[in-house]
């Protein structure tokens, strides 16, 4: 197995329970080891949550981290996929002065070009939003930057899978 | 007192009583067997503790001296009787004075629940006095932990933790109920929990993996068995037994599997790792088949991983999925509990009885015998040696004893040459290696098993960590024969800088009190030896003893335990001095 480091996204389906997120961050921080994205959102399923965390790290250390997440009592099932293996997007919000808009017709441009979305607009600032890809929010960021931006967040990676995760039959053997 | 009667869904009859959250605790505790815990009360816990004094003909609470020895108690309780331990504790340092016991109890897989009281709901949060974030600070070294507000939640969170706690691996969870939900009253019933979404106690036996392991067993030409605690938690020594007979194997432990198999039975070769035996040690790294039996490849039992065993098929029989190639890569991996893998196992496996293979091992017992073992039980030398006092305790008490150690040289000296007939026999703090473990730990062994004589054996360094529950033996009358080799420092420490630091003996000389005069104080008949000729009498007198009994024995201050795997070498490279 490869010990090179890559980027793992890290599925984790639980309860909906306080205190679980401290236990999951628990075994990372043990192992010194720097989660680079994480999201908690419900899942497709009723009632279970959904982790996904990004780490950088080698398959064979992932591979043991799954099986010390998926020992949590309140874990249903942990699995791991590399980048070819999923479907992901991130988020980004910028906060902008209202004037650049009218003013810099550069802006509009890398707005239409980076398929970026104007959420609201104000006489005072507009707010825009991108989804894709780290990169392509890293590039349109640094596009933007030379304007000025007044507030700058990203979300965390949230991906789906191309292979199918079993869990509603996971949880019926649960159940059983 | 209020009783109803509720009728469900599936018209069955629910009886429920209304009472507090607090006798709610109390009868939990009784609805899950528990007749003894052990505690130490404060505000937080305080309607608890008035619920214990109405019950106290049904549970019997022992006072122990400070919190983090009601988790050893809890833990020694456990170790020796299959049973969940239970401690209880205040809120604040009540609660954080546990954290060690916990965490001991974590790593060496024993069940215990700890309830923990906790500032009332309102003031969470707002640094109320005695206010700690006990969940937050304990779920490191928990197996399960949560917190209840509610009195209603109770007898659900309990359920639920003692399930926890005893089944798949075993270990501790902990319970954190406010002072409001102690006071407030709801209708109380109480189902055990059976069940968990989410939890897979024991996994599946994969497929085929059974007879894969047979196959590599029964071509084997050098297999060695190496086992760990899981062979006594899943009570798996009947089937252990016939494994080792029927297929002839030897067959090596760790620290906490040792008395799974009688030290006088033919087969078994000793004990691994780093101060554990000479052929058990050269020969794993020789052997053609390794089979683990419930045990977790610790560092100190495998000495450098790049060459462990690397010569060998692995066959890893465990409970817990994450140990499957956490630190050795297995060939085959046979998931689930000991007894029913085990039982199921046997008849697949061939009669042999690798006499070559074997003799090999005896071979390297003579060598260690010769460097090692001799000097330690029969010392010629003038001072007293450990071995010796371990030895006169074998021959007294016939191998009969549950010997409860400590952390250190003595520890070592003890797991090396102590006779065990009987499983659970050896209750120790293996993983964690915590200091101040043994004489609690002793103290929660013989009042879970009163009929069986508990030797607890310490040195100088740790016994004085938990000293002061020498009040608990006293006050309980707890019939524990305590055992100290007091040799007048932090001997493991000192040889390690003897060995590693050039003799620098930095802080680990001991100035020793008048331990005798200590134990006497508590009203504790007590004895020091300082000479050979007077060792056996005293052990007799200490043995024939109803009551608690202290024994100090001095022995040499610079004798050093060997063989030894150097931190960080293979286990090859095993040293004999």
């Amino acid at each position: 197995m490869s010990t090179e480091r890559n980027l793992y996204t890290i599925s984790v389906y639980t309860e909906n329970n306080i205190g679980l997120l401290n236990r999951i961050s628990a075994i990372f921080q043990r192992r010194h080891i720097n989660i680079e994205s994480l999201n908690i959102s419900p899942s497709e399923i009723d009632g279970v949550a959904k982790f996904t965390i990004v780490v950088n790290m080698s398959e064979e250390n992932v591979k043991k981290i799954i099986g010390q997440i998926e020992k949590q009592v309140e874990v249903i099932k942990a699995y791991y996929h590399d980048d070819e293996a999923t479907i992901y997007q991130i988020s980004g919000l910028f906060k902008i002065k209202s004037e650049l808009l009218f003013e810099e017709r550069q802006i509009q441009n890398i707005i239409k070009e980076s398929n970026a979305r104007i959420v609201t607009v104000n006489k005072d600032f507009f707010v825009l939003e991108k989804s894709g890809k780290k990169a392509e929010l890293v590039e349109l960021h640094q596009k933007l930057s030379a304007f000025g931006i007044m507030q700058y967040t990203r979300s965390g990676r949230i991906a789906v899978t191309k292979e199918e995760m079993k869990i509603s039959t996971l949880l019926e053997t649960y159940y059983n | 007192m209020e009783t109803q009667t509720i009728k469900n869904n599936q018209n069955a009859t629910k009886v429920t009583e209304r009472i507090s959250g607090s006798e709610a605790i109390v009868r939990c505790l009784i609805e899950e067997d528990v007749k003894i815990i052990y505690g130490y009360p404060g505000g937080a816990i305080m309607p608890v503790y008035d619920e214990l004094y109405k019950y106290q003909d049904k549970i019997h609470h022992v006072l122990t001296r400070h919190e983090q020895g009601a988790t050893h108690s809890a833990q020694g309780f456990a170790r020796i009787s299959g049973k969940v331990g239970v401690a209880i504790a205040t809120s604040g340092p009540g609660a954080t004075n546990l954290i060690t016991g916990i965490a001991d109890a974590q790593i060496d897989s024993t069940p215990m629940v700890c309830i923990t009281g906790q500032v009332p709901s309102h003031l969470l949060g707002s640094d109320a006095f005695q206010e700690t974030d006990i969940v937050g600070i304990s779920t490191p070294v928990t197996k399960w932990n949560c917190q209840v507000t509610k009195a209603a939640d109770i007898p659900a969170a309990l359920a639920k933790a003692f399930y926890i706690a005893r089944s798949g691996r075993p270990g501790p969870v902990l319970v954190d109920i406010t002072k409001d939900a102690q006071f407030e009253a709801f209708d109380f019933s109480y189902e055990k929990c059976t069940k968990v979404r989410s939890y897979i106690p024991v996994p599946k036996t994969a497929e085929g993996s059974l007879e894969a392991a047979a196959k590599l067993i029964n071509e084997a030409k050098k297999p060695f068995i190496i086992w760990g605690q899981g062979v006594i938690l899943s009570e798996a020594e009947t089937q252990f037994k016939a494994l080792v007979e029927k297929s002839g194997i030897p067959a090596g432990w760790t620290i906490l599997g040792a008395s799974a198999l009688s030290t006088s039975h033919p087969l078994n070769v000793g004990m691994l790792g780093m101060h554990g035996n000479y052929a058990p040690n050269k020969l794993t790294n020789e052997c053609d088949v390794l089979i683990a039996i419930g045990m977790r490849f610790d560092d100190r039992v495998t000495g450098k991983l790049d060459e462990y065993a690397t010569q060998a098929k692995v066959i890893h029989f465990e409970i817990d999925p994450a140990e499957i190639d956490k630190n050795i890569k297995t060939d085959v991996a046979v998931l689930g509990d000991a007894k029913v893998t085990l039982g199921a196992i046997l008849p697949m496996i061939n009669e042999n009885s690798h006499e070559d293979w074997h003799q090999q091992f005896k071979d390297l017992y003579e060598i260690e015998y010769e460097k090692v073992i001799k000097n330690d039980i029969h010392p010629t030398k003038e001072g007293l040696t450990m071995g010796e006092v371990i030895k006169e305790i074998n021959i007294q008490s016939k191998g009969e004893a549950a010997i409860v150690t400590d952390v250190g040289q003595h520890q070592m000296i003890a797991c090396r040459y102590a006779e065990f007939n009987k499983t659970k026999s050896n209750i120790t703090s293996g993983g964690l290696g915590t200091m101040g473990f043994g004489l609690p730990a002793a103290i929660g062994a013989k009042m879970a098993a009163p009929e069986r004589e508990v030797v607890s054996i310490s040195g100088d360094g740790g016994y004085q960590m938990t000293i002061q529950e020498l009040g608990t033996i006293f006050q309980q009358k707890a019939a524990v024969k305590v055992v100290v080799l007091n040799n007048e420092f932090l001997g493991m420490v000192r040889q390690w800088q003897q060995l590693f630091f050039e003799k620098r003996y930095a802080s680990t000389e001991m100035v020793n009190p008048n331990f005798v005069a200590i134990a006497e104080g508590y009203y504790i008949k007590a004895k020091k030896v300082t000479k050979r000729e007077e060792l056996a009498d005293a052990v007799a007198e200490m043995m024939a003893s109803k009551e608690a009994y202290f024994l100090e024995v001095c022995v040499e201050k610079e004798g050093n335990v060997f063989p030894m795997v150097p931190s960080g070498a293979s286990v090859s490279e095993i040293r004999l001095e």
